[in-house]
């Protein structure tokens, strides 16, 4: 399948052989037998269990909440609701205030007075068992009064309803950035006037849907009130900023809370939230002074979990004739849902520094204007706003080929960063360091077989073929590894964006290192021991990660945005070093000789022209013993760091894709699909590929299959994994991967980031790749999911296929007599549905 | 409550239980068998397979009363004297898991596949494993994994990410 390259460089200076070697996992022995401890899987002595009372209306008014049978029914400990809490429940906050005007609601763990999003809890119920819980819960009776509710963004721009009627509209916040304000480069609106004299330009309008991250493990919480420290177990990606929150807004000492995340099943974004459930078991569990568990169904996490993407992007375009970019305005409405989240508001701000991709643009501005509505709380989601960047100008790269009439990869060339450019500061103003976008493309297009696929798309055009074959290019960056702390503070972030580590060496020989970092799937334990096998002269099988846990890993910033490895991995390498510079003094005074004349290799301290000396281990046990130490020395090796990275950095990839499309039944099919990835130097090829291969899917769902639809009065239709299309294994392809190696500038072991790369890249592939299927039938566009229906439209009525309504994809065929599904939006019976 | 007799990973037990009780409740709950996990409420994701007298079933989609008088096999009574089950080893050889919450039932999907099939093409275990959902590998090195499996991959994976050898049907 596909070729492989040469190891990449391996550290000569400390004879390291680890880095670069395909190591399988250390966290598989316990995941393949069963030997786990999810959240869930928790369960303490007097543990009671919670169940949550749901908002089925979007929007509505609480008149009254009828709690007595519930309280009354067997095994029914408590049965609280809002009024039932003071100002010691907190509240959820919003990390991320985007510009100092921002209007942004209080979000209650619990409403008290009205519901703001179908989903919201209205009271919690703790009994004996989960069962009995869920039975009280169904007991709880709940008077409503419905109010209008907006659930559409363009409608809720309008401001004619109100999703929060105190705060008197729906706007959030306008962000904007100008190139010509900001010094980065020229008036975008003089490029457009520009090129409407003379040359091109293109206005598109694409629709980000909304999208569930669907993490495979449902979110569960544990409270554990007993002892000096609350103790929260929590299936969170965010262990530390959790901690913080929870001190920050209930009054409970930051040292009175200990937060452990662990086995987590998944996150993709979707677990980097504070959450009402959490705050609610935190406070369940104080009152009652007994240890509780809440664990969400399927059914409530794809309502009440946060969502992601769900953007208009209305986007101008100025180029010269032979396609040259000359300036990108871009005007983004983004929906918030019906709160501002933790980062909220800075997901779609992320974007802004990349809508200008590969591309030397002269002229850029971006405007994002963020909108509440009575839906679910949006946020993070693999990529964060990099993704909804990427699809848009992949996207209007090729409209732009099409409009000069070359191949894709052709208009992209006149326009990247050459490698002979490095480092170059883009029009957004961020500074990439390295890459070397011919090489990748290069590489994608051998693998790929570009030509050959050219001449049979030809040959099926030709000849009037029913299935049309579609290739689509996508050639991505991102800026990952969050962040510099200084470039947070600029944009109104509310931390920093450091990460720590410290490593133990135990007497015994065996090494200790604690990550701030919290893995929930990545394989940090295996990644990161290669780091400090080779940097520390260990084996592998002796380093032990220990991580996701505040009382143990007492400083970090968590798991988010591909910054584990290169700002986590980074700190790893630093404390290390500080090993190194505290065992040598050690080593010198042992083996009576100069601290100068000591060469550190293979994990041995040796003394330079003799055959003389001491392994690292070996120095270790002497310090533990402390009988024959230099003066003034510490009696232990043991060291931390901490990392602030000076820049983000930038993986970039050529993906392409080709896919049939069957222009009769409106059908997609993957043919083929290959990802020439720049990631820098690779720690651990075997992870790398399964992190492209997840995201591919992930990016290529949303292209294809994926979307959460709400019926016009704010209820969730794909509201289980019925409705909700997650791809399977029958639905997806073998992939062929690849990678080209610009080392990242900006740290040590010149990594870049990998996680969100398949997600971000794939998405605008595989639209372009069905578009360009179809372009001879006069097709520009196909708005996503490009769902069998839409692309059958799109061929038969030009557009782009139209609006999903009602059942996104009605699992029940109406010729199978079944009853059903046909579409609920109105309520009309299936017989009404054309299928 | 219902009396039932089971046996599980090759232990009897005997227990009453809520007639309403799904068999995934039963085994987490009641026998501390939490290898097997609970992944959504509409038996769509698979997470809880496991085998009832050898053939694979989704748990929560079996009430515990249905398992009266049979054998359940769960993840955590693959492995047999020490030694992991060779599609365990595979899963790990290549890579077919990362967060591993669906591996469980993963892992019994495809060694009741295998059972059924030994040699099956990748069309066939991709179609084999169409219920069980997984978030995290995009499939490709599950499939692998089946194929390690079933004999038909000579190195799992190589140098270059994922890459994959061929060999000739045993």
């Amino acid at each position: 399948m596909t070729a492989t390259e040469a190891r990449p460089d391996r550290s000569p200076e400390f004879g390291g052989n680890e880095i670069g070697r395909d190591r399988r996992r250390k966290e598989d022995a316990r995941l393949i037998t069963g030997r786990t401890r999810w959240t869930d899987n928790i369960t303490l002595p007097g543990m009671l269990h919670l169940a949550m009372v749901r908002s089925p209306f979007a929007h509505a008014r609480i008149t009254g909440v009828e709690t007595a049978a519930a309280k009354d029914s067997v095994g029914v400990v408590a049965v609280l609701t809002g009024a039932d809490f003071d100002e010691s429940l907190g509240v959820c906050i919003n990390a991320w205030p985007i510009t100092p005007d921002q209007k942004a609601p209080t979000h209650p763990p619990v409403a008290t007075d009205r519901i703001s999003f179908a989903g919201e809890i209205v009271a919690v119920v703790a009994a004996r068992s989960a069962a009995e819980a869920r039975d009280a819960a169904d007991l709880v009776e709940v008077e409503y009064d419905e109010l209008p509710a907006v659930v559409d963004l363009e409608e809720a721009v309008k401001d004619e309803v109100l999703a929060h009627p105190d705060l008197g509209t729906n706007k959030s916040a306008l962000w904007v950035f100008d190139s010509a304000q900001a010094g980065t480069g020229g008036n975008v609106d003089e490029a457009i006037a520009a090129a409407r004299d003379g040359g091109i330009v293109l206005e598109r309008t694409y629709r980000q849907q909304r999208l569930i991250p669907a993490f495979m493990e449902p979110r569960s919480v544990v409270v554990d009130p007993t002892g000096e420290q609350i103790t929260v177990w929590s299936a969170t990606q965010i262990p530390h900023i959790l901690r913080f929150a929870l001190a920050a807004t209930t009054g409970v000492p930051e040292s009175k809370i200990r937060v452990i995340a662990p086995d987590v099943g998944g996150g993709f974004g979707g677990k980097l939230q504070q959450t009402p459930e959490e705050m609610l078991a935190f406070a369940v569990a104080r009152r009652l002074g007994k240890p509780v568990k809440f664990t969400e169904t399927r059914s409530e996490s794809l309502m009440s979990a946060h969502h992601g993407r769900d953007q208009i992007q209305k986007l101008t375009l100025a180029a010269t004739k032979d396609g040259r970019v000359t300036g990108l305005k871009v005007e983004l409405t983004a929906n918030l849902g019906a709160y501002v989240a933790l980062v909220g508001g800075g997901v779609p701000v992320l974007g802004a520094f990349m809508f200008n991709a590969i591309y030397k643009f002269p002229a850029y501005q971006f405007n994002c204007q963020t909108v509440l509505t009575n839906t679910t709380w949006t946020d993070a989601y693999r990529g964060a706003g990099r993704p909804e960047a990427t699809y848009a100008i992949e996207r209007l790269m090729d409209e732009l080929a099409a409009e000069v009439g070359v191949d894709p990869l052709e208009v992209r060339e006149r326009n990247w960063i050459t490698h002979e450019e490095f480092p170059f500061t883009t029009v957004a103003g961020l500074e990439y360091d390295s890459g070397n976008y011919e090489a990748a493309t290069a590489r994608a297009k051998e693998m790929f077989r570009y030509d050959e696929l050219r001449a049979e798309q030809q040959a099926r055009r030709a000849s009037g073929d029913p299935v049309q074959l579609g290739i689509g290019v996508s050639t991505f960056t991102e800026m990952c590894g969050l962040a510099p702390s200084r470039v947070l503070g600029s944009l109104d972030y509310g931390a920093g964006g450091w990460e720590h580590a410290e490593i133990r060496m135990l007497p015994t020989g065996k090494v200790e290192v604690v990550t701030g970092a919290s893995a929930h799937g990545q394989g940090h334990e295996t990644a990161f021991s290669q780091i400090v096998a080779d940097r520390l002269g260990v084996p592998f099988e002796d380093v032990e990660i220990l991580h996701g846990d505040t009382m143990v890993a007492a400083k970090g910033l968590d798991t988010y945005g591909s910054r584990s490895l290169v700002v986590g991995g980074e700190a790893v390498v630093r404390a290390a070093d500080k090993v190194l510079e505290k065992a040598r003094p050690i080593a010198a005074h042992l083996l009576e000789a100069s601290v100068d004349d000591l060469e550190f290799k293979d994990g041995r301290f040796g003394v330079r022209g003799t055959d003389q000396g001491i392994g690292l281990t070996e120095v270790a046990a002497a310090a533990f013993a402390a009988h024959n130490l230099p003066d003034g020395v510490e009696a232990n090796l043991d060291s931390e760091a901490t990392y602030d990275p000076v820049n983000f950095n930038f993986p970039h990839g050529t993906h392409l894709c080709a896919v049939e499309v069957d222009t009769e039944t409106g059908e997609t099919r993957m043919r083929k699909y290959v990802a020439c990835d720049d990631i820098g130097v690779i720690i651990n090829p075997l992870i790398v590929s399964g992190q492209v291969h997840g995201g591919l899917v992930q990016g290529i769902a949303q292209a294809l299959w994926e979307e959460a639809v709400y019926d016009d009065t704010g209820t969730l239709v794909t509201g289980s994994f019925v409705d909700y299309l997650l791809p399977t294994a029958a639905d997806t392809i073998s992939f062929d991967i690849d990678h080209t190696t610009s080392p990242a500038t900006t740290n040590s072991l010149g990594t870049k980031g990998v996680g969100e790369a398949g997600t971000i890249a794939s998405t605008p592939a595989v639209v372009n790749a069905v578009v360009d299927a179809l372009r001879p039938y006069g097709v520009h566009d196909v708005r996503m999911p490009c769902t069998p229906e839409r692309v059958w439209r799109a061929i038969r009525e030009g557009g782009a296929g139209g609006d999903t309504t009602g059942a996104a994809a009605p699992h029940f065929d109406a010729s199978t007599g079944m009853e059903g599904t046909v579409d609920r939006t109105d309520g009309s019976s299936p017989e009404g549905g054309d299928q | 409550m219902t009396r039932i007799n089971v046996t599980v990973d090759g232990m009897k037990v005997a227990d009453d239980v809520e007639p309403r009780m799904l068999l995934v409740h039963y085994l987490r709950e009641r026998l501390g068998k939490t290898g097997t996990v609970v992944g959504c409420d509409t038996s769509n994701c698979g997470a809880c397979t496991v085998h009832l007298d050898g053939q694979s079933v989704k748990s929560c989609n079996v009430l515990a009363v249905q398992a009266d008088g049979h054998e359940v096999t769960t993840v955590e009574g693959l492995a047999q004297d020490g030694h992991l089950h060779r599609v365990q080893e595979a899963f790990r050889e290549c890579h077919g898991l990362q967060c591993g919450f669906c591996t469980p039932g993963m892992i019994m999907a495809s060694v009741d596949l295998l059972g059924r099939n030994p040699h099956p093409s990748e069309e066939e275990i991709r179609e084999g494993l169409e219920g069980n959902l997984c978030r995290c590998t995009g499939y490709h090195n599950i499939v692998r994994a089946v194929q390690f499996a079933s004999g038909h991959l000579a190195a799992a994976v190589t140098a270059g990410g994922g890459a994959t050898e061929e060999v000739a049907q045993a």
